[in-house]
């Protein structure tokens, strides 16, 4: 992030707000209106009753920013954790960038990662503001202030005082370019189990999201969408839509046909009155069936190499090679906060309510569609109902959906877009469909001497805003993980080959890793059963000396389950690993027999993400990313029958795991002074492996196609 | 006309009578602690007391409940209510919090009736339930917390 010196202009309408400035600053005073909190720069405030508010500029979805970046500052600000609060920041790219991105936004778990350095000193700046500020009214030197749990005191005088009772002193001192921060041994609240931000109001019913927005006159609006990707509006009827009473208008936009109605029900009744003729001519035809063969058949043409090393014709004098092929469906996030978003357009200008996760792609789309500048468009980042990944658009299709509902109406007005639970699993943005193949040769003694990995999918970043960022060359996003293995082959060779549909992807909790580490992590394991070797051993004796973090979580969870091997009183365990985001996962997962079914139990999960920030947090991204992968390991597929329209509709056909089937979990956080990384993703890709080679352990075939339950093709 | 007494209030409301409670609830009365998840009662996150029982208000019919006492998230109190509450809070069960009104209804529901649960009553109470951010190993650990509370 490129820190700027200079002044930046007022923040727009920020609720009290008075100032926002880039940290750090030079020469600049905060400034600290007659009736308004202390906002000495873009993500501080205090208030005179001692409240210290964070505002938190990635969008808070479950995984917890709101909890961890207000951390991040209270812990140099030396606040008492009970003053903290968090909000989120709106949309602004040049306050609130993610300094790995360059642009606002949330993804690839990178939350505490780009903050941790940022946030902190935010706090250190605000804190040496509030000592000299001290200083100067007890007439102290700012060398003896000591600041502890909220309290700034001077032994010598006996003089203390609160945040609050100082901030009008503070804002007249000049905000410090580059505060001293401290070293890790001095942490007091980074790396405890501090309670939640947003626990209280998500047990209460008062946090507020997206479809709890209400402004007068807002009509609510559902888009009836094509039932097959690529389609467009033909022609449609609206008459029994619009007699049914609250429903007010009727429009066309780019993605469908949209009903406005006075209330919820009544748009929804609406929708189902419309009749639309759709034109199919572009699109999506194929069934799931005749897609996969034609994803085989592109890798039997051959794929396009993307990682090689060592000579692959050394396979040659392999003493056994083994093969394998992987079916992978599309899957949908379903975030159960349906999409919806908020928009009020008022004299040539807009404002939204939504979870918004990629506000600088979000804002600018907006602003096109609607034909204003970008600082015509504000947004207002409220909490997401979860989003997985499904609420990060390069494209801002939903975004663009409510501007081109606002658009459309005509005039003035509030419109509240509502995607039904229907509107959502049928409406793509999936996690691509796959196929993976293997091929492996071992010499006599076990040995690995090559290893060749295809892959097909479609590209997620192609077509979007972020295509750019590719610069010409293949999406990692489709592979990662296939490639980048520490595990050391003869030789190796990975391909892809790039398939193209209308059916629209996106990145699903952990991206690449959902199916590389599946694929990867059976085929070894089945590989080194061909070895005739044990699947801890083995993997530790494919690692290279300098990867310690790799076999740290390995070493950890196999201690934590008691690895005997894969088989111990009746039941079944398997290991597998990943590296996602920069974090180490591995898992053990116990299978027992129960009622005559195979069942998940136990896991066991040894993470190392670094500076462990919030350890609960931790905890519980790895216990929510165990269920998330569990589940659609079990269940979920998305499928097209043959026409193209998608098979399933509701959480009937696409089930969501439930209590009864979430096994034991443990969580291990392995100590570290590394850089933290993330935990919103990396629970998920050992999972589903881990499970497959308990079911082979207990006994079972292995799995090439997911999900376990009922084939894909 | 129908008439509904929720939380302890009653209102009377001009309204088509085929309207799911959900949406009179968020719509008309503005209680927006109760949420919208599937439309098809196969998720729980709409989940309120009707008469003392759990009751999935996206498929209910607003003309079906005229006279019934109707309890929300916002309205929900009692021990039980209030174990749920603390167990809930002091573990940090949320995680987007979408379904939790719905959880915390189901689990009040569940300890009003089998005040010390097993595992399998939980599985059971809690099976309507979906949480799409897999908070379940803490929904069970604070039901057996607030069953801890309430026997002392």
């Amino acid at each position: 992030m490129g820190f700027s010196t200079t002044r930046r202009g007022f923040l727009a309408a920020g609720a009290g707000l008075t100032l926002g400035m880039v940290l750090p600053l030079g020469t600049g005073r905060a400034q600290v209106a007659a009736a308004g909190p202390f906002a000495p720069n873009a993500f501080i405030r205090i208030g005179k009753d001692d409240l210290v508010t964070v505002l938190i500029k990635h969008i808070e979805m479950g995984q917890g920013p709101y909890t961890g970046l207000a951390t991040l500052v209270a812990e140099e600000l030396d606040a008492d954790w009970s003053q903290m609060r968090a909000e989120g920041a709106p949309a602004n790219d040049e306050l609130y960038a993610n300094t790995l991105f360059g642009a606002q936004g949330t993804g690839g778990s990178t939350a505490i990662a780009n903050s941790f350095i940022q946030m902190r000193k935010a706090g250190a700046a605000v804190r040496a503001m509030l000592v000299d500020a001290a200083a100067e009214s007890w007439g102290v030197p700012a060398s003896e202030i000591t600041v502890k749990a909220g309290v700034v005191s001077h032994a010598g005088s006996g003089k203390s005082s609160g945040f609050g009772a100082l901030t009008e002193a503070a804002a007249k001192i000049p905000v410090p370019a580059d505060p001293p921060i401290k070293s890790p041994a001095e942490f007091v609240l980074i790396g405890h189990d501090l309670p939640k931000l947003d626990t209280p109001g998500k047990t209460n019913g008062t946090a507020q999201f997206t479809l709890d927005i209400y402004r007068d006159g807002m009509l609510t609006v559902l888009v009836a969408h094509p039932t097959r990707f690529g389609a467009k509006v033909a022609s449609f009827d609206d008459k029994a839509a619009l007699a049914v009473p609250g429903v007010e208008l009727v429009r066309q936009i780019p993605t469908g046909v949209a009903v406005y109605a006075r209330n919820t029900f009544a748009a929804m009744k609406g929708r189902d009155a419309l009749v639309v003729e759709w034109d199919d001519s572009a699109a999506e035809t194929r069934g799931t069936p005749a897609m996969f063969e034609s994803f085989r058949k592109a890798l039997d043409a051959g794929a396009l190499t993307v990682e090689e090393k060592g000579d692959m014709s050394a396979m040659t004098s392999a003493a056994k090679v083994i093969e394998a092929e992987y079916l992978f469906p599309y899957l949908a996030h379903a975030p159960l906060e349906p999409l919806d978003a908020v928009i009020e357009l008022k004299g040539g200008k807009a404002e939204m309510w939504f979870g918004c996760q990629f506000p600088s792609i979000d804002r600018p789309t907006v602003a096109g569609v609607l034909g204003v500048p970008v600082t015509d468009v504000s947004i207002n980042v409220l909490l997401a109902g979860g989003s997985f990944g499904r609420r990060a658009q390069g494209t801002a299709h939903l975004a663009a959906e409510a501007a081109e509902v606002a658009k459309a109406a005509g005039r003035d007005g509030v419109f509240k877009l509502v995607w039904t639970r229907e509107d959502d699993l049928r409406g793509g943005y999936y996690r691509p469909m796959t196929v993976h193949r293997f091929r492996a040769g071992i010499d006599a003694e076990g040995r690995i001497l090559g290893w060749e990995n295809m892959v097909a999918n479609q590209s997620i970043m192609k077509g979007t805003a972020m295509e750019p960022m590719l610069k010409g060359g293949p999406d990692n996003t489709s592979f990662e993980g296939s490639t980048g293995l520490p595990y050391q082959f003869g030789a190796r060779r990975i391909g892809w080959a790039q398939m193209e549909s209308p059916v629209s992807v996106l990145w699903w909790r952990s991206v690449g890793h959902t199916h590389t580490a599946y694929a990867v992590e059976t085929f070894l394991d089945q590989v080194l059963e061909a070895a005739g070797k044990d699947p801890v051993q083995g993997r530790l004796e494919l690692l290279p000396p300098e990867a310690n973090r790799e076999r740290g979580v390995i070493e950890k969870a196999a201690e934590m389950s008691g690895w005997t091997g894969p088989t111990r009183d009746g039941k079944g365990y398997g290991v597998a690993w990943a590296k996602s985001f920069g974090t180490y996962v591995a898992q053990v997962v116990e299978v027992e027999t129960r009622d005559g079914a195979p069942r998940v139990s136990r896991v066991w999960c040894a993470v190392d993400c670094g500076i462990a920030v919030n350890p609960n947090v931790i905890r519980a991204q790895m216990e929510g990313g165990i269920g998330y992968a569990l589940g659609a390991a079990l269940h979920s597929r998305i499928t097209l029958a043959p026409g193209g329209e998608v098979e399933q509709s509701n959480f009937h056909d696409y089930p969501m795991l439930r209590i009864s089937e979430m096994p034991a979990v443990e969580v291990a956080i392995i100590t570290s002074d590394a850089d933290p990384t993330g935990v919103g993703e990396p629970g998920v890709p050992p999972l589903a492996p881990a499970v497959a080679n308990a079911l082979r352990a207990l006994g079972g075939e292995r799995h090439y196609s997911l999900p376990f339950v009922g084939a894909t093709a | 006309m129908v008439t509904l007494r929720v939380n302890g209030r009653d209102h009377d409301l001009d309204i088509d009578p085929e309207t799911p409670l959900l949406w009179v609830l968020r719509d008309e009365l503005r209680l927006t602690g109760t949420k919208f998840g599937c439309g098809i009662a196969q998720c729980g996150a709409c989940t309120v007391m009707l008469d003392g029982m759990p009751r999935r208000s996206c498929v209910t019919p607003v003309g079906m409940v005229d006279g019934s006492e109707i309890t929300t998230i916002e309205g929900i109190e009692g021990v039980e209510a209030e174990a749920v509450r603390s167990a809930w809070t002091a573990i940090d069960v949320p995680q987007c919090g979408w379904c939790q009104s719905g959880q915390i209804m189901s689990a009040t529901a569940l300890l009003q009736m089998v005040p010390a649960p097993t595992d399998e009553d939980i599985d059971n109470a809690m099976a309507g339930n979906v949480c799409r951010c897999a908070t379940y190993v803490r929904i069970r650990q604070a039901i057996h917390d607030a069953a801890k509370t309430l026997e002392g």
